[in-house]
């Protein structure tokens, strides 16, 4: 459990993700089994322990200390499981040596709802803060240590060289504490599984440029909408139903409107989308559904999950991945024709004679929901990675505004000392005049030279502070590009950017020619 | 007379009426006893300062030999007179020179312990428990989430740090008086016995300490960027590393050495990568132990979390009240 703990602390402290996936791998290197495994399984968020109430843990530990001392601490630290691990009066001699991380799931696994406070007692006493801190995480849901469970995957495939996409796709068949799968990474055998049901490691696309246009032939391709939504593996078979996120991530329980639709077997490629009245809604009312582990009965009617589906990788039991792109598209409408799925469609080809009828129609393309266009080599067998030539993303040139720095902070890790994070405003109207309110924030897009070139700015401009924030004088215009423009009611503008990023600084430009709050609200399709 | 009677709180800060003198006060005044050397509670102007030879050291070394008008040493466990007071000095743990100030008068005893650590520190003399009818103890640490773990570990961790990450400058932030000697006095005996890199500004206080009977072994201030410190360990205030300094250091992993550590969100907001618990305050329990063993029946309790400290005397039955003193607690918090 103090490898663990140490393990998770560490990784909260580490901003850069190789450094993550240093610490990763030198954890899964010298952790015996079955700890490595449970600490795999709590990073990848497969651990299912019985959930503790915060009401819970703080009835324990107000029954051992004085009310007023924890209140007064629980003030300054701020954090509940922090302040109980901390204040927690361990007895002088613990009642046995400390738990390791699997005893300590099978004793909180093992626990009745009668016997729970008992047995989380027993095993704060035995523990170190930081420790006890690892307890309530793992049994409160989310560590919350920057760490997904692709790049828990990406370590084990670093340092035991087997190949990421292996173990994605024989993720599904295993159980937590792993120990077959750490065999196999350690030379022994693969673990046997049933890979009907598994994830089959996608094929992704490579962003392509103007200039690679000239050495392509128009003819070779096939073009579709790239639809804004979050790309899924739809698998049915008699066994059962999987939906799986990009990374192999089981995303089903989030969506049983899709999963009760898929009456069908196969295995489908396509992006999971909110499609209400048949027509495509933007991202963000499918981001309201993301990440739930229990869906309301109102939200399944006012967001209405779909998939549209671009390529068809099972048919019933046979592989068509090694079949060419338009083969597997012919058979995907067949497919569509014998099953007739509802809550299903598929995405249409576009037709077009060359590449720059093909640019009009990306330029056209500016409907809620779609990104910009696919490109397909229609010889292109379904390669699992990012394989650079079959497959291209066209993303639509970015929207831009210019829009006045507002405030600054500095970043994490190599850029620590550099103001680098910036949030940008534009001019709201008001009874007093022109005031800014703020629309996005950005921290990329910049080069290095311009970012000491920023940060020299910001020091010499900045007039308050408020924690680690700086606000500086409204006088700086970022052009800044983004891929669409959301309403939202979390921020006061009205608006939310999807993907800001600082395009140029206008170091030219007068502030007062910037942009007008309402020119953006209005391209968010608020009055 | 009452002990309560011993000290007064004046706008400068406390006053011995018996003795005549002010302790650790904040504004220039006539004659001044100093606890330690840290700026808030040694600060220039005092036409008469008296204190350790340790603290009169690092006193000049900050401020100048121009500070102060005449400088008196005494050295601790030696009593004088004062007035219609007796004055002793004993150590209180905290940083080279730091000091408790006994006062006698009347037939009571006074304590002022300036801020002290009931933690072993190989750069200074271990707190000295002294018996007293009213103790002025700090509270910096004084809620029961702080528990600080053997320094020992904590150095430990950074070298398992600097081993594990051989190609990154291991840059931690330090106070430039107590915590930077301590932490490298710390490091020796671990065994880590490479040169030790400084900012500019812990430069002259090591020097201080090495005068003064500290050894610190090797030791090189920061000059430009042709040094070779992948692989070494830095120190540097903490305001140095958040800042434009650190750009010279190569890949550094940012590291902090203080009692606040020991709360996350405090090291998150520092944006501090390693975060070691090493503190020259007492912990809770050691405030709680150190109180008990005065056998104080007043507590005026300085800078930090008064009100959980206080709170804590009541229920032991032991008269307590916060000491609203300007100015204090800023060493550990800036």
């Amino acid at each position: 459990m103090r490898r663990f703990a140490e393990l998770l602390e560490r990784l909260v402290f580490t901003p850069q993700r190789n450094g993550k996936l240093r610490l990763l791998e030198a954890h899964f290197a010298a952790t015996p089994d079955p700890d490595r495994g449970w600490a795999l399984a709590a990073l990848a968020g497969t651990l299912e322990l019985p959930n503790l109430t915060p009401s819970l843990i703080r009835g324990l530990v107000e029954e051992r200390t004085d009310p007023v001392l924890f209140r007064l601490s629980y003030d300054f630290v701020g954090d509940l499981a922090e302040t109980v691990s901390l204040i927690w009066p361990a007895p002088e001699t613990p009642p046995a040596p400390p738990p390791g991380l699997a005893e300590t799931v099978e004793a909180l696994s093992a626990a009745t709802r009668s016997t729970r406070p008992a047995v989380l007692a027993d095993l704060f006493d035995r523990l170190d803060p930081s420790a006890r801190f690892a307890v309530i995480k793992l049994c409160t849901g989310g560590l919350r240590v920057g760490v997904s469970a692709r790049l828990a995957k990406q370590a084990l495939a670093n340092r035991f060289g087997r190949p990421i996409e292996r173990i994605e796709e024989l993720w599904f068949a295993l159980e937590p504490p792993y120990e077959d799968l750490f065999a196999w990474l350690e030379g022994g055998e693969e673990p046997a599984a049933d890979l009907a049901l598994a994830f089959r490691p996608m094929m992704l696309a490579n962003p392509i440029e103007d200039h690679q246009f000239p050495d392509l032939e128009a003819a070779d391709f096939a073009a579709e909408t790239k639809w804004d939504g979050i790309r899924v593996q739809a698998v049915a078979t008699p066994a059962g139903r999987r939906l799986y996120s990009r990374t192999g991530e089981d995303v089903g329980p989030a969506f049983p409107d899709v999963l009760e639709a898929m009456d069908w077997e196969g295995c489908v490629d396509g992006e999971l989308l909110v499609v209400k009245h048949g027509e495509t809604r933007p991202f963000s009312e499918l981001q309201r559904r993301l990440g739930r582990k229990t869906v309301s009965a109102r939200m399944l009617a006012e967001l209405p999950a779909h998939v549209r589906a671009y390529d068809l990788l099972h048919d019933g039991a046979e592989d068509l991945r090694p079949l060419p792109y338009a083969e597997r598209r012919e058979r995907l409408a067949a497919w569509r024709d014998r099953w007739r799925p509802s809550r299903l469609d598929l995405s249409q080809e576009l037709t077009f004679e060359g590449w720059d009828e093909l640019a009009a129609i990306r330029e056209a393309s500016r409907e809620a929901g779609e990104e910009g266009l696919m490109l397909k080599r229609r010889d292109s067998p379904y390669l699992a990675g990012r394989p650079v030539g079959p497959w291209w993303k066209w993303k639509r040139a970015p929207l831009t505004a210019d829009c006045v720095l507002m405030y600054a902070q500095r970043g994490h890790g190599k850029r620590s000392s550099f103001y680098s994070d910036f949030t940008f405003g534009a001019w709201e109207e008001g009874p007093d005049g022109p005031s800014l309110a703020p629309v996005g924030k950005a921290y990329s897009g910049y080069t290095d030279e311009e970012l000491v070139k920023l940060d020299r700015w910001v020091r010499a401009n900045m007039t308050e502070r408020y924690g680690p924030v700086r606000a500086v004088a409204p006088e700086l215009v970022l052009e800044v590009a983004f891929d669409a423009l959301q309403p939202s009611t979390r921020h006061r503008s009205g608006v939310a950017m999807r993907f800001p990023r600082i395009k140029r600084i206008r170091w030219d430009k007068p502030a007062a020619e910037a942009e007008r709050l309402a020119t953006l609200r209005a391209l968010a399709g608020l009055g | 007379m009452s002990a309560r009677a011993l000290l007064e709180l004046r706008p400068e800060g406390l006053w011995s009426p018996a003795a005549r003198v002010h302790l650790d006060p904040h504004r220039p005044v006539d004659r001044a006893v100093v606890t330690h050397g840290h700026g808030d509670h040694c600060r220039p102007g005092h036409r008469a300062l008296l204190a350790t030879p340790e603290t009169l050291a690092i006193a000049e070394a900050r401020y100048g030999a121009k500070a102060f008008g005449a400088l008196q040493p005494l050295a601790p466990g030696e009593p004088i007179r004062l007035h219609d007071a007796t004055l002793t000095l004993v150590p209180a743990g905290h940083v080279l020179g730091s000091a408790q100030v006994v006062i006698e008068a009347g037939g009571r005893r006074a304590v002022v312990s300036g801020d002290y650590k009931r933690a072993p520190d190989p750069t200074c003399a271990p707190f000295e428990p002294v018996r007293c009818d009213l103790f002025v103890t700090e509270a910096t640490f004084g809620l029961p989430v702080f528990r600080h773990p053997p320094a020992a570990d904590e150095v430990a961790r950074l070298l398992a740090s600097l081993a594990a990450n051989p190609d990154r400058c291991h840059a931690v932030g330090v106070y430039a008086l107590g915590k930077a000697q301590r932490l490298i006095a710390e490091l020796r005996r671990a065994g880590h016995d490479r040169t030790i890199y400084l900012h500019g500004g812990l430069v002259r206080l090591c020097t201080v300490y090495e005068r003064l009977g500290v050894p610190l072994g090797p030791l090189e201030q920061i000059r430009g960027r042709d040094q070779p410190l992948r692989g070494e360990i830095v120190l540097a205030p903490p305001s140095a590393l958040a800042d434009r300094w650190a750009r010279r250091l190569p890949d550094a992993l940012i590291c902090a050495a203080s009692g606040w550590m020991q709360v996350r969100q405090r090291a998150k907001q520092r944006g501090v990568e390693l975060p070691l618990v090493i503190s020259d305050h007492a912990d809770w329990p050691d405030l709680q132990r150190t109180i008990l063993e005065t056998g104080a029946e007043t507590v005026w309790v300085t800078h930090g979390a008064e009100e959980a400290l206080c709170h804590w005397c009541a229920g032991q039955g032991i008269d307590a009240q916060p000491l609203a003193l300007a100015g204090r607690g800023e060493e550990e918090t800036q």
